[in-house]
């Protein structure tokens, strides 16, 4: 086959209509017609639906029977459908890589309203087109070998999901969890809506089979320190942190827990979110995965003066668990992708002084009441205000930290149906009349809004007014001793001032407080809100824009467990295909060094963000491995000598590119 | 001109009369600090809510024309004590400063009176002066006699905190709580110090107005406070003027004294009586005669 | 009986698309209609419409509705809405502009005494360039009404016997400057 046909360059230009979405402000048909003027264009056409079969069907028709060699197509983004085009350049018989896309809806229809003007850059746009892809040159993808080992950073419901579809399709998984155990927010819920089954047992089953899987390797109290290489082989690094206690001979009897020298419980247990105590040596919850003690330097006596009689270590002196020398080590392990599932934060509701929170001890979030709900929480399930009262009179606040210009801009997602599952089950607990003071609810999904109707049939009081202020004073006799909710019912269109025992504030869900580090460790991106970016809001939620690295769960954005572990899934299904296909292909838009030309002044090597480019001290040359290069175009940029150069990203190709937007028609 | 003083006060039309006391405490408090201060020559009112409510655009002239005179002076800091001059002031240079229209009437009104085009002259609080430029370290230093006991709530009023100031937070203030413990007085917890008085509603819908006074001082008794703290005449006013006739309604035995924050602090300074207005209050009279009296005995426990 | 529905032509659309350009009134459409701003509003309780009905009113254009309301009137300028709103609306510069409306369409409330204050208080200011509380007040109730004066004796005597009670007549010294100054309710901005 030869490219170049007839020994020169005959240039085939489609403008898409993309239905009306492109053609309603751009002229397609005049933009067809002046491209048809344009020197080496043997052929112009508009089409409704470019990217559609009979679209694609054209190009290729037009390439095997007019001797097309040079395609441009103006449509959408290339993002959404390079790969499209230059598979039917290819499935024609032409170098993929002589196809040039033109976005002229991103980046014209969409962005403008007078279609003269628009119409006109549409024009300028493919005319630098048709005089780039004249200089383009074949070019052969290159494929990289896939690890088949997957990692997965985060052990809540998302990364247990993920690593037990990854691990139960035959692959190795390494699970990195940072806390002592897995299980995540949702081991601290009580039920789950709608079906209000218990959160624990559905969820424990899974966090034992992660811990008996074969093909699964779980770190707990570990951190990835470091990540290195690129999709197929990525290099990472796992901080163990010392928990003080070895996990394999540690057989969680828990007697070194009761003769801590502590005989009180006096440290704020973190699992129940201070609402119960622990000792310095603990197990965060019953069911804890695995199934072994943690010290807490920042509490025990021996880690912090090294002078206790360690008792603790007396209770275990068979099994010799406890360890107060260990140090923390690290694990490096070489996986070909990765599934980050790190989670989310609650909205700390001190942000908004006008709710009380932290001042007045009967206002909790939603975390809290799971806790103090759940049998087996710090009050066993019963619900009892922090100075000891039944409640008679409960309010639940929504969109505390959600939908707000001042603190968070985003919907939850989930507060809504938390909070009617905590109306429904206060009222089971206490038969307290229950206030949910809400903007929207928002109850959809299956089985949700007839949740929704239950809990209205149970009596609860829906309120539809963002609450202004909690206070406690009393402006009546009815409400001396209690906390006021002052709110606007807009149903009615009263101000309302409503007495409450306790008031429970639908916290939102923010992105994890370290988010950006982790976010940078990957490499990956981070949307407006600062939860991780999808590489496709819709048709690719769970891929990321860095091969090989998908996200899954709430670091992704606010979702309810079904959505998560959904996501999960989808991830995992991801991860193994990608190790099942064995390879993948890069994009050939790598830079090579023009050897003869290379001063060996070594400014490139430092430049390069992904080691790269390295120096070969034997030729006293600068060398590019193409494996590892993204194609940035740091390095050309940089060289002195004009010796790096970029495959796509040629001199002449992109100078007459600018040259050709630059010549007004 | 003249050299300038580092502050140039702008009165407002309050601290001319119903706030005089505000005037003469301030004055007081500023000499004890040895802080140079100058009155804006021929300031005009500043507008208050009434002018926002028939024209902003003369709303925004009128107060352009202090904004000028305090240009012509050289002094970077325009002192306005009053809460509703302070924002008055401060929403006229931000409409200037975001729309264009209203600023090029300004122009032109400026140079049609004859008067410089404005530039930046900080329009300030006098909280925010105590709290940044003298420092609650530097309060306490100075402080001369403590009202050893005396428990007060502090207040702020409405327009002090709110979007266009920087005195405090809008939500949970602070700042004078830290310059009254400073200066030795003990600071009760309360929770209405940005709710509204009222404002004029004393004097247009009385008894909406009183109500709104009513629960302010309600409030400040239950948490225990013997007195208001307050840095906004209005305020002062309202709260201080109207309480016999709420005892007279509620049957309340609601009498305490109102004060400015700078008659606290010019009384800890060394300030006397007189020359802090503090014999201008209408409630409270016995506790005021009762703290404020200059024993021998009172000052040697500082 | 009085019907109770308002018919689409009612609606004046081009008013509230133009209401929605004024300086302060730009985010009135992001309202979602959450309350906040009645439930922090300290005088929403003795309000006729509550702020956040002021916003759906001005946004669906029922303009006589919400300029004839007392609320507007109401409405003390203390902010604590605009801070509050989680939509950052600001609430306040709303409340002014419909007031300004009001005034100028002369459909405020006759002897209600917040807008002859507010008239009052402007004319005073327009031609001397200072208020004098007396005065002003004085005047305010001599046109809304006299009764008031009564209740104001005491208070009076109050202010009087504590030298707080000043009856100048003040004035600016360059009274020629405000000149350029346009009568405030002839404006129409």
């Amino acid at each position: 086959m030869s490219e170049q046909r007839n020994g020169h360059v005959r240039i085939g230009v489609y403008i898409c209509h993309c239905g009306a979405n492109i053609a309603d402000t751009v002229d397609v048909k005049a933009v067809a017609e002046y491209a048809a003027t344009l020197p080496g264009v043997v052929i112009s056409r508009e089409y409704k639906y470019m990217c559609s079969d009979p679209g694609q069907e054209l190009i290729q028709k037009d390439i095997e029977e007019h001797a097309i060699n040079r395609v441009v197509v103006a449509a959408c983004s290339p993002t959404l459908h390079e790969n499209t085009f230059r598979g039917a350049a290819e499935r024609a018989g032409l170098n993929p890589f002589f196809v040039q896309m033109v976005n002229i809806r991103e980046h014209d229809s969409w962005v403008h309203s007078d279609r003269e003007a628009a119409t006109v850059k549409a024009k300028d746009l493919v005319r630098a087109a048709v005089m780039r892809v004249y200089f383009h040159k074949p070019l052969e993808k290159r494929r990289v070998p896939i690890h088949p080992e997957v990692l997965v950073v985060g052990g809540g419901i998302a990364g247990i999901h993920a690593a037990l579809t990854v691990a139960n399709s035959g692959k190795r998984v390494y699970l990195v969890e940072r806390e002592p155990t897995i299980g995540g927010h949702m081991a601290q819920y009580d039920k789950t809506f709608p079906t209000l089954d218990c959160a624990a047992c559905i969820l424990t089953p899974k966090m034992s089979a992660v811990r008996a899987h074969p093909n699964i390797t779980l770190w707990t109290y570990s951190e990835v320190v470091s990540v290195d290489g690129s999709v197929g082989d990525y290099k990472v690094v796992v901080k163990r942190k010392p928990r003080y206690v070895h996990e394999d001979l540690c057989v969680g009897c828990l007697q070194c827990i009761e003769t801590c020298v502590y005989k009180d419980s006096k440290f704020d247990d973190e699992f129940n979110l201070g609402l119960s105590k622990r000792k310095p040596i603990y197990i965060p919850f019953a069911q804890a995965t695995p199934k072994v003690v943690v010290i807490d330097p920042d509490a025990c006596i021996q880690l912090k003066t090294g002078k206790c009689k360690k008792s603790c270590m007396e209770a275990c002196v068979e099994r010799g668990a406890i360890d107060f020398a260990q140090k923390e080590t690290y694990e490096e392990i070489h996986v070909g992708s990765i599934i980050i599932a790190t989670g989310f934060q609650t909205f700390d509701p001190r942000r908004m002084p006008q709710y009380g929170y932290g001042k007045y001890p009967n206002v909790y979030n939603t975390l809290e009441v799971e806790r103090l709900v759940n049998a087996s929480g710090p009050t066993s399930g019963q619900v009892i205000t922090r100075d000891g009262r039944v409640p008679k009179s409960v309010g639940i606040v929504l969109c505390v930290g959600s939908r707000d210009e001042n603190t968070n801009r985003w919907c939850s997602r989930v507060c809504c149906m938390t909070s009617l599952k905590l109306a429904h089950l206060i009222k089971e607990h206490t038969g307290a009349e229950v206030y949910i003071f809400y903007i929207d609810m928002r109850a959809a999904g299956k089985g949700y809004e007839e949740f929704y109707q239950r809990v209205l049939n149970e009596g609860v009081h829906f309120i539809r007014g963002r609450v202004a202020e909690i206070t406690d004073w009393a402006l009546d006799p009815s409400e001396a001793g209690k906390l006021v909710a002052r709110v606007e019912d807009t149903n009615t269109g009263f101000v309302r001032r409503i007495p409450l025992d306790m008031v429970v504030l639908a916290v939102g869900l923010e992105p994890q407080p370290d988010a950006h580090e982790v976010q940078r460790m990957f490499g990956i991106s981070c949307s407006l809100d600062g939860f991780f970016l999808e590489k496709h809001p819709k048709l690719a939620p769970a891929p990321t824009y860095t091969d090989g690295i998908f996200i899954a769960g709430l670091c992704h954005g606010p979702k309810d467990i079904p959505d998560t572990v959904m996501q999960a899934g989808y991830a995992a299904a991801e991860a193994i295909a990608l190790a099942d296909t064995g390879f993948f292909e890069l994009e050939p838009n790598t830079a090579y060094v023009v050897e003869e030309e290379c001063s060996g002044c070594k400014t490139c090597v430092p430049l390069c963000p992904y080691q790269a480019v390295t120096f070969n001290e034997e030729k006293q040359k600068a060398f590019i491995n193409e494996v590892l290069c993204k194609g940035c175009g740091t390095c050309v940029a940089a060289c002195p000598s004009g010796s790096i150069k970029q495959n796509l990203f040629e001199d002449e190709e992109i100078y007459s590119e600018i040259e050709g937007v630059l010549a007004y028609a | 001109m003249e050299p300038s003083a580092k502050y140039l006060y702008y009165p407002g039309c309050s601290l001319k009369g119903t706030g005089i006391a505000y005037e003469e405490s301030l004055l007081t408090t500023f000499r004890l600090l040895e802080l140079p201060i100058k009155e804006l020559p021929d300031w005009n009112c500043c507008g208050a809510t009434n002018y926002m409510s028939v024209s902003e655009t003369s709303a925004t002239l009128l107060a352009a024309r202090n904004l000028a005179l305090a240009r012509q002076t050289g002094s970077r800091d325009l002192l306005a004590p009053c809460n509703a001059c302070y924002l008055t002031l401060r929403k006229s240079q931000e409409l200037v400063a975001h729309y264009p229209k209203i600023a090029h009437e300004v122009e032109q009104f400026l140079e049609q009176a004859g008067l410089p085009r404005l530039d930046s002259v900080r329009v300030r609080h006098v909280l925010e002066v105590l709290y940044t430029d003298v420092g609650v370290e530097r309060l306490r230093e100075l402080t001369v006699r403590r009202l050893q006991g005396v428990r007060m709530a502090s207040y702020y009023g409405c327009q002090a905190v709110r979007p266009y100031g920087e005195v405090d937070d809008p939500h949970e203030p602070t700042r004078m709580d830290q310059i009254l413990k400073a200066v030795g007085v003990d600071v009760v917890e309360y929770n209405l110090k940005t709710k509204c008085c009222g404002g004029a509603l004393t004097g247009t819908i009385h008894d909406v107005g009183v109500r709104l006074n009513y629960i302010l001082l309600k409030e400040a008794m239950r948490q225990g406070a013997q007195a208001i703290v307050t840095i906004c005449p209005l305020c002062q006013f309202n709260l201080d003027a109207y309480q016999a006739e709420i005892r007279k309604q509620t049957g309340e035995p609601i009498d305490m004294p109102i004060f400015y924050l700078t008659q606290i602090v010019g009384w800890a300074l060394g300030g006397d009586v007189r020359e802090l207005g503090l014999h201008r209050a209408i409630s409270g009279k016995k506790l005021i005669e009762q703290w404020f009296t200059v024993k021998k005995e009172a000052e040697t426990y500082v | 009986m009085e019907r109770q529905i308002r018919y689409q032509r009612e609606a004046d659309l081009e008013w509230a698309h133009r209401f929605t350009q004024h300086p302060g009134c730009e985010r009135l459409l992001s309202c979602i209609q959450c309350g906040t701003c009645s439930g922090t509003c300290p005088l929403s309780i003795y309000m006729d419409i509550t702020p956040r009905q002021v916003i759906a009113m001005v946004r669906e254009g029922f303009r006589d509705d919400v300029l004839k309301s007392k609320t507007i009137w109401l409405c003390a300028s203390c902010y604590a809405c605009s801070v509050e709103c989680p939509q950052k609306i600001n609430i306040t510069d709303v409340m002014y502009r419909l007031k300004r409306e009001a005034i100028q369409n002369n459909v405020f409330p006759k002897r209600f005494p917040i807008p002859v204050l507010a008239q009052e208080f402007c004319e005073m200011v327009r031609r001397r360039g200072r208020n004098s509380e007396f005065w002003m007040v004085f005047r305010m109730a001599l046109r809304s009404n006299p009764a008031i004066l009564l209740s104001m004796m005491r208070t009076g005597w109050d202010l009087w016997r504590t030298g707080r009670l000043s009856m100048r007549m003040e004035r600016i010294q360059r009274v020629n400057e405000l000149q350029y100054i346009p009568a405030a309710t002839k404006e129409v901005d």
